[in-house]
């Protein structure tokens, strides 16, 4: 089976954010996957995999909740390919599998909790996790999505903002910077090459791997404003009109912040903030109303309008 | 990008006379500048150690002082005392003291991981960042830091339930660290939120303050997970020789 093949039926494991602020995220990654014909089977009775806070009472915890998720996709479910939309979910499913692998303690900590827990304990490699940029881009990729545009994105300049858990620390994403082809950990493309098909513009964005501060968004929140702040002034000067997410921890960062700064620095920086699918539901024909536009906190749907996609 | 250092002389300690001759040479201003001699006693000798013993400063050991750690952080370029290198340098000589001097701004690290990308001996500085934080709060130098609340409210809610509901844990985090919710900012996302979300949105919303999402059949993990948290509390505290402390506290408790 190729690759391609490989990806259009994966274990869906959306994740607390995108049943919460994440839930335009969630409603427009759905309807994207069943526009290009792949399947998603969510995973069943799935628990939270610990975000960035566990890790920080206890590492060990946070490879047991995320093997738990992995675990039901492959004993329970039977599926190779486990698909997380959420950087936050990517990456520690990413994490737990690099641990499983290669630290012995952590393996020998999963299988003891599995067994007091009641289920199968997860053997590394039983299933492959990947992000919503991997599974577009792999079962579908640049020339059939190009093929399926209704409504080209031209006209929409972006600059693609993938933030840190998606490329950091790069020894947990063994198949990146593997050459052409693959995802870099440097400068990642996925999402520019996505939306480059469906006919937007992409910026020169120089913090498309920068920190939003979303670890200390509410406990040290002047950080998190500034450090947002530069991301969406850089995005302006860049040119771009929009910024593209792939995270919903990443997205509601920006909102957040931007209206922060907005109120207690007086800055006020306009630019759209709009996940990935979301513009990719609407070059393919969904409405913004299909794709969890209104669900949004910043409003862009005079702007989607004016650009036709309204 | 230049390396940032550090210098390890510090303002206060550097004196200058306005006005000075010595054997008949004009010195005054910057030409008799000189350090005050400063003896360090103080050692911890086994700080290392104990940073060590915590999750995350595992490989404390390996650092060769390059400094790219500090030369990729996000901290660092908003606020330049905020140097992992240098405190990596401070706590592998020991020099505890020093080391208390930044304790109030070491939990800021937002583990955006740049310092790991960048480290090319695997010392995994972020994790470093995180396991000093935690020494200084378990020793008492600080109190627990607002992060430290975030990470333990969500943590009890996943231990308890599975999953995590982000109002409820937003609210209890700003009822325990003792903030008020009706932030200006809050208030106008709320009211932009509610501007385009449709009610039935809402109403799930609003019921999930009511019924958390939960994980079904999840109370076996709970409660396998609440003992390996305990077990590792109680190794780290006897890493850090807290253990007699924890013991009078438990005595005291029960008395
Ligand atoms: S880590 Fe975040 S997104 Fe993933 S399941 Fe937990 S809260 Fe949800
Ligand atoms: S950019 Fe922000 S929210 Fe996104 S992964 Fe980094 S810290 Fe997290
Ligand atoms: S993880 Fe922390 S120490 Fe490392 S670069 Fe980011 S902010 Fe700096
Ligand atoms: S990058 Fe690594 S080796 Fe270099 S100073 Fe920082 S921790 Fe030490």
């Amino acid at each position: 089976m190729t690759t391609k093949d490989k990806y259009k039926k994966v274990a869906y494991y959306p994740g607390c954010a995108l049943e919460g602020t994440g839930h335009s995220y969630n409603r427009s990654t759905k309807a994207v996957g069943k526009k290009l014909g792949l399947d998603l089977v969510e995973v069943k009775n799935w628990n939270c995999c610990g975000a960035m806070e566990v890790k920080n009472i206890d590492p060990k915890i946070q490879t047991y909740l995320s093997s738990r998720v992995m675990s039901t996709a492959a004993n329970e479910m039977d599926m190779d390919v486990v698909m997380a939309p959420c950087n936050g979910c990517y990456h520690n499913l990413k994490k737990a599998e690099y641990d499983l692998k290669n630290d012995e303690e952590s393996a020998e900590v999963v299988d003891r909790l599995s067994k007091k827990a009641g289920h199968k304990t997860y053997e590394a490699g039983q299933v492959e996790t990947i992000h919503a940029l991997d599974w577009i881009k792999d079962s579908i990729g640049e020339e059939g999505l190009a093929a399926r545009v209704k409504n080209s994105l031209s006209g929409i300049k972006v600059a693609n903002y993938y933030g840190c858990m998606y490329t950091r620390p790069r020894h947990i994403f063994p198949e990146k910077d593997q050459g052409p082809g693959s995802e870099s950990t440097s400068k990642p493309h996925f999402m520019d090459d996505l939306l480059a098909a469906a006919g937007a513009e992409n910026v020169d964005f120089p913090l498309k791997t920068a920190c939003c501060g979303g670890a200390h968004t509410l406990s040290d929140s002047d950080t998190s404003t500034k450090l947002v702040l530069n991301i969406l002034k850089a995005a302006k000067l860049s040119g771009a009109d929009v910024i593209a997410t792939e995270c919903p921890t990443c997205h509601s960062g920006l909102e957040m912040h931007q209206i922060r700064a907005e109120k207690t620095l007086g800055e006020k920086v306009d630019i759209k903030i709009l996940y990935f699918t979301q513009l990719l539901g609407m070059a393919l024909g969904l409405s913004p109303r299909k794709v969890g536009v209104h669900e949004n906190i910043n409003d862009s749907i005079a702007f989607l309008k004016e650009k036709g996609l309204g | 990008m230049p390396i940032h250092e550090k210098s390890l002389i510090r303002p206060e300690n550097l004196q200058t006379h306005d006005e000075l001759i010595l054997d008949g040479v004009d010195v005054s201003g910057h030409w008799s500048t000189f350090i005050e001699t400063r003896v360090v006693k103080d050692y911890n000798e086994s700080l290392e150690e104990e940073i060590a013993a915590l999750p995350g400063g595992e490989q404390i050991h390996r650092c060769w002082q390059c400094g790219s750690c500090t030369n990729s952080c996000t901290v660092n370029a908003l606020n330049p005392d905020f140097n992992p290198r240098y405190w990596i340098y401070l706590i592998r000589m020991g020099m505890e003291s020093e080391l208390l001097r930044d304790k109030d701004i070491i939990w800021q690290c937002v583990s955006c991981n740049k310092c790991t990308y960048a480290c090319p001996r695997d010392v995994f500085p972020e994790g470093v960042m995180k396991a000093t934080s935690h020494w200084l709060e378990l020793k008492g130098h600080t109190p627990k830091s607002p992060s430290m609340h975030f990470d333990e409210v969500f943590t009890e809610q996943i231990v308890k339930t599975g999953k995590i509901e982000e109002s409820r844990t937003i609210r209890r985090f700003f009822a325990r660290t003792g903030q008020g919710l009706m932030q200006p900012w809050m208030i106008e996302m709320v009211k932009r939120m509610l501007r385009g979300l449709p009610v039935g949105l809402l109403a799930r919303m609003g019921l999930a303050t009511f019924v958390a999402p939960k994980t079904n059949d999840w109370s076996k993990a709970s409660a396998a997970i609440q003992e390996y948290i305990d077990e590792q509390h109680e190794k780290q505290a006897q890493a850090l020789t807290l253990a007699e402390l924890v013991e009078t506290a438990k005595q005291d408790v029960a008395a």
